[in-house]
């Protein structure tokens, strides 16, 4: 904020003088970080001061925080005045303009609604060229006749020239005030893009005539020539379609680069930022209107960066965007207040001040009601009286007259400490008496407000369709209006400018509606794990964007998730087709296991990268309880006949995952909406499709990488099957061994199986065949019926399976014990490993195989039974157990 | 649109035109001039060969429904009076003058004739109601074919879904009346160019 150089302030000491020879342990080094050090410290009082601000909700509904701040920079600046005895911390034009202003900039265009915009944009440019125009000279010429008039001090030496050059920079209206005050109102967005859109534009104007009238003030009025005035003429021309179409350019490089930043995701936002300041900083080189160039930047990128970048990078773009914008504006009017204290540049002129405020005012109302007038014959909605009054009221002036006003030369401009004070007085006023007054005006006056209504999806669609409807009446009509250049630029952006500068994959999926659709099943998935998730039927669900629906979403998120590859939706296509009762039984244990089992166990790489970020633990359990409500909601759905056997084990699993849900909506709740969209975020990555495919690949990769899924031992694989062999006996079992299993025939039918192994609890056909194999009991009781049967190797399983029923129950309360039998090996071993592998050495192992199959099949049958919620149960247990 | 301007008189039924559609005359005059234009044999009709000479509207993916929104059930040519009934809907409403003309049936730019007209757009069978294969059809036309037919049908599902309050599957004319409450109807449906 302050020139690097300037003193330190009083309360900071200086180097310890007489510091011990030596070498010392410690070093002052205040010079060094002197600079940096104070902009940080600026910044932190400012922020500071804003979370005091909130404090008190009474205050800050009533005055806008911008005039707080002000009042706060005046209390600061008089502290420093009184301390330094001399003014410090000025708002520095140069700061101003290369700092302080892009950032405000930048978010006011990045984030404009560009339908709106473009809507109104005959309106706002009549208000920000002509409007400002006339401002300029109606108040320069007026406040000249003042001073003819002979009311004024003698000390303001300033002629014709002089005045209009003042006129030129204190009439144009400022976007930073106009944008901190109005966006505290909430008008209605028309009338805002209005306001807004011509403090703006109008910068291109102020900046031409500010440097015309300068440059004729510095020349002196009896040099300028008439081709003077055409140069300024033209100068206007250049400047304001220079500034744009140095956005333009900006816009189009920027959009061009963020196509192809898919390997460097965490710096894309970066170019958004940078490639903006760029556009300012290339339009000030070549003073072009900057403001100009950055708002185009902003406003015609925005589409093809927010659909090549990835979801993050877009959050990230926000919140860094309004992060910055936010805390120039604060430092912005608390330095503005700073500034006013200091009194060695004030020169005051009680006939210019009033005359000045007296003017701009007047000027301000005349023309816009002169303006609408005009333009209410062409538009379709006119303005009435009572948004006159409100664009007449909120026509403030801000910072960006204050710097400029600084920047004048006092050598030239003799006027000038009069001309500071009475700009420092017309921005207070207009900051503070109109700030404060315009809420209570609007209200009064009953302003449309604007209804923030969340989108639906019949609302896009009817759009939509109004539009077309309404561009082929005016075809019909032979009119070619604005529509149908509309529909012209966006056939054209469709069919060349989309192709160039986005990515295949959003291109792809680029499609308003479906946009929307999209974001609406978010929004509903999300709410629905806010409202606990563990509602089971669907007849309960509610769902904020339908309230009266019940079976709703339930074809839409299911439809979603399964687009989307997630691993949760797959299941119940599956469970439909499959045929056998075996795999059925299997399906609901894989539900029931992998829903409750892997989650604890899982590991996580404790890893650190600087260019890419792994989601974090909590992002992970979120999305897990996603992925499991809902699974388990299309579960109970559709799948009414799996119910009965998993009915217990659900139960328990509903009330801990409610725990958990409950828990992680009460760390949300109390936050508000940021939370819920970061919440937002978390989940979109596993739900949505829209999102670039390389997103989403690599984030099943790391998932790959770290997840560990539990397995059991699935399979009567040969080492075990060796092992006891060597053991000789079948009193002695071996331990278990990590084996990687190859695919079973249920892991190649079943397409879960085979689901690039993300986090899946594996439990394949032959789960059952796990029996923990070191049972000695349960072993010696099945023996000697095993023995009896001398079932030829390789024969049909279940046959024994129904003659070993009997035995089988008692084993399963050992089950439990055997957390041994549980290993994790790598699950994508298993899915890799050709089915064929296991066949062979089976068969080469004959005389064993009646030893193992009957049991296994015995298993089997017993858990296709009706006790098997039992048999799941402990199977969870044994989970518990493990997990502890 | 390079034709000479007619002359209000020759216009047939003028004064009920203006009277049923609230047309100024000189709005009358210049819609008739674009009728003729379209007109190209002069045969006093338009007939659906003629609306779809004009370029643009074979683009737009509603064109065709509307060039059929000029024509009654089972017509093929549409006079004058008709062709300019239709336009009439897009006529901006004015603040105020609504009632002031004191007839019984609503004006035609009304904000419920507006709709009812863009109902008629989506209801294809006029049976009162936009059944699913019907908002199937029109996102068909209105999204672009990198949505797959899958997605659409969600769409679709979910739009009905959304409007449908009485649960029977479709969408009747209150419940999109309903729908689209929020919109400035009197606003989107209008041009300025017909005031």
């Amino acid at each position: 904020m302050q020139p690097p150089t300037g003193p330190a302030l009083a309360s900071a000491p200086e180097s310890p003088p007489g510091a011990a020879p030596g070498s010392p342990l410690l070093r002052w080094q205040w010079r060094e970080v002197q600079a940096p050090c104070l902009v940080a410290g600026w910044i932190l009082v400012a922020s500071l001061a804003k979370i005091v601000f909130q404090l008190s909700k009474k205050v800050t509904s009533v005055v806008p925080e911008s005039c707080l701040l002000i009042l706060l920079g005046l209390g600061l600046g008089g502290i420093v005045l009184a301390i330094t005895k001399r003014a410090e911390y000025q708002l520095e034009p140069s700061m101003f303009f290369l700092f302080l202003l892009p950032p405000i900039v930048l978010d006011s265009g990045y984030f404009m609604p560009s339908r709106l915009f473009f809507d109104n944009l005959g309106a706002i440019l009549t208000y920000a060229v002509i409007g400002t125009l006339w401002n300029s000279f109606a108040t320069g010429a007026a406040l000249w006749g003042v001073k003819q008039a002979g009311l004024m001090d003698e000390g303001v030496e300033a002629g014709l020239m002089d005045f209009l050059l003042f006129g030129s920079l204190i009439s144009a209206v400022d976007p930073v005030a106009v944008l901190a005050v109005f966006e505290e109102v909430h008008i209605n967005e028309t009338l805002f893009i209005i306001v807004f859109g011509e403090s703006l534009l109008n910068d291109a104007v102020t900046v031409v005539l500010y440097k015309v009238f300068n440059s004729f003030v510095e020349m002196g009025p009896a040099h300028v020539q008439a081709t003077d005035y055409l140069k300024g003429v033209a100068s206007f021309f250049v400047v304001s379609l220079g500034g744009a179409a140095v956005g333009l350019l900006f816009a189009f490089l920027l959009a061009l680069i963020t196509r192809f930043t898919k390997r460097v995701r965490i710096i894309e936002p970066l170019f958004v930022f940078l490639l903006a300041y760029m556009a300012y900083l290339a339009a000030e080189m070549v003073s072009l209107s900057s403001i100009l160039a950055v708002t185009f930047c902003g406003i015609c990128c925005k589409k093809y960066v927010e659909a090549n970048i990835s979801r993050k990078s877009r959050t990230t773009v926000k919140y860094t965007m309004k992060t910055l914008a936010s805390s120039s504006e604060t430092v912005i009017f608390m330095f503005l207040g700073i500034s006013a204290v200091d009194t060695s540049k004030w020169a005051w002129d009680t006939a210019l001040v009033l005359g000045t405020l007296l003017f701009i005012l007047l000027f301000r109302a005349v023309g816009v009601i002169l303006q609408t007038w005009v333009l209410n014959h062409f538009r379709l909605t006119p303005l009435d009286r009572i948004d006159q009054v409100v664009m007449s009221y909120g026509g403030l002036r801000g910072a960006v007259a204050f710097a400029l006003v600084i920047l004048l030369d006092g050598a030239k401009v003799r006027a000038k400490d009069y001309f500071v004070a009475t700009t420092i007085v017309v921005v207070f006023f207009t900051v503070l008496v109109q700030g404060l007054t315009i809420k209570p005006l609007v209200k009064w006056l009953k302003v449309k407000r604007s209804d923030h209504h969340k989108p639906t999806l019949n609302e896009e669609l009817h759009e939509h369709a109004f539009d077309h409807i309404l561009a082929a009446v005016e075809d019909v009509v032979g009119h070619h209006g604005y529509r149908y250049w509309r529909d012209k630029w966006e056939q054209f952006d469709k069919r060349y400018l989309s192709q160039l500068l986005m990515r295949k994959s959003a291109y792809r999926l680029k499609d308003e509606i479906w946009d929307v659709y999209c974001k609406l099943n978010i929004r509903d998935a999300i709410s629905f794990v806010d409202q606990g998730g563990h509602v089971l039927s669907a007849s309960r669900l509610t769902l904020p964007s339908m309230p009266s629906r019940s079976s709703m979403s339930e074809s839409s998120v299911t439809n979603l998730l399964r687009e989307s590859g997630s691993g949760a939706c797959l299941d119940l296509q599956v469970i439909d087709t499959v045929r056998s009762r075996r795999d059925k039984e299997d399906a609901v244990m894989h539900h029931v296991l992998r829903g409750s089992l892997y989650k604890p166990r899982r590991r996580y790489k404790a890893s650190y990268s600087r260019h890419f970020i792994s989601p974090s633990t909590q992002e992970r359990q979120d999305k897990e309880i996603f992925q499991q409500n809902m699974k388990r909601r299309l579960e109970t759905f559709k799948s009414t006949k799996h119910n009965v056997c998993s009915a217990k084990s659900k139960a328990r699993l509903k009330k801990d995952g409610r725990k958990k849900k409950k828990s992680a909506a009460n760390a949300e709740l109390p936050n508000g909406k940021p939370p819920r969209s970061v919440t937002w975020q978390q989940t979109a990555a596993v739900l949505v499709a829209v999102d670039s495919d390389d997103e989403e690949s690599d984030s099943s990769e790391t998932e790959k990488e770290d997840d560990e899924g539990i397995i059991f031992i699935a399979r009567a694989t040969d080492e075990i099957l060796q092992g006891k062999k060597a053991s000789g006996s079948l009193d002695v079992c071996p331990s278990p061994r990590i084996i990687p299993p190859s695919p079973t025939s249920a892991e190649k039918e079943l397409p879960w199986k085979g689901d690039r192994g993300d986090l899946a609890v594996y439990i394949s056909s032959e789960t059952t065949k796990i029996v923990p194999v070191d049972m000695q009991t349960a072993w010696k009781q099945s023996i000697s019926s095993l023995e009896s049967v001398a079932s030829p190797p390789g024969a049909e399983p279940g046959l024994h399976a129904k003659t070993l029923a009997g035995p089988a129950p008692e084993e399963r309360h050992v089950v439990p014990e055997q957390r041994t039998c549980f290993q994790f090996p790598n699950p994508l071993l298993r899915s890799s490993r050709p089915q064929s592998a296991g066949s062979p050495e089976r068969t080469e192992q004959p005389e064993l195989q009646p030893l193992m199959a009957p049991d296994e099949h015995g298993r089997m049958s017993t858990s296709a039974g009706p006790s098997n919620s039992r048999w799941l149960i402990q199977f969870n247990r044994a989970a518990r157990f493990s997990d502890g | 649109m390079g034709c000479q301007s007619s002359h209000p008189s020759a216009i047939p039924e003028l004064d009920e035109i203006m009277l049923e559609t609230g047309f100024s005359q000189a709005n009358v005059v210049r819609l008739y001039d674009r009728f003729q234009a379209l007109d190209k044999e002069q045969k006093g009709y338009l007939s659906k060969y003629d609306l779809q000479g004009i370029g643009e509207l074979a683009v737009n993916p509603l064109g065709d429904r509307i060039i059929n929104a000029f024509f009654k059930e089972g017509e093929e040519l549409t006079d004058f009076r008709s062709f300019i009934r239709v336009l009439a809907h897009f006529r901006p409403l004015e603040k105020g003058k609504s009632n002031e003309t004191g007839r019984p049936e609503p004006t035609p730019n009304s904000r419920l004739r507006k709709l009812q007209f863009a109902f008629q757009l989506y209801d294809q069978d006029s049976d009162g109601k936009i059944s699913r294969d019907e908002m199937l059809q029109v996102l068909r036309l209105m999204v672009g074919i990198q949505v797959t037919d899958e997605q659409l049908a969600c769409i679709a599902e979910r739009t009905i879904q959304e409007a449908d309050q009485d649960g029977d599957g479709a969408i009747s004319f209150e419940e999109f009346a309903t729908s689209v409450e929020k919109l400035n109807i009197e606003q989107r449906m209008s041009l300025r160019l017909l005031k």
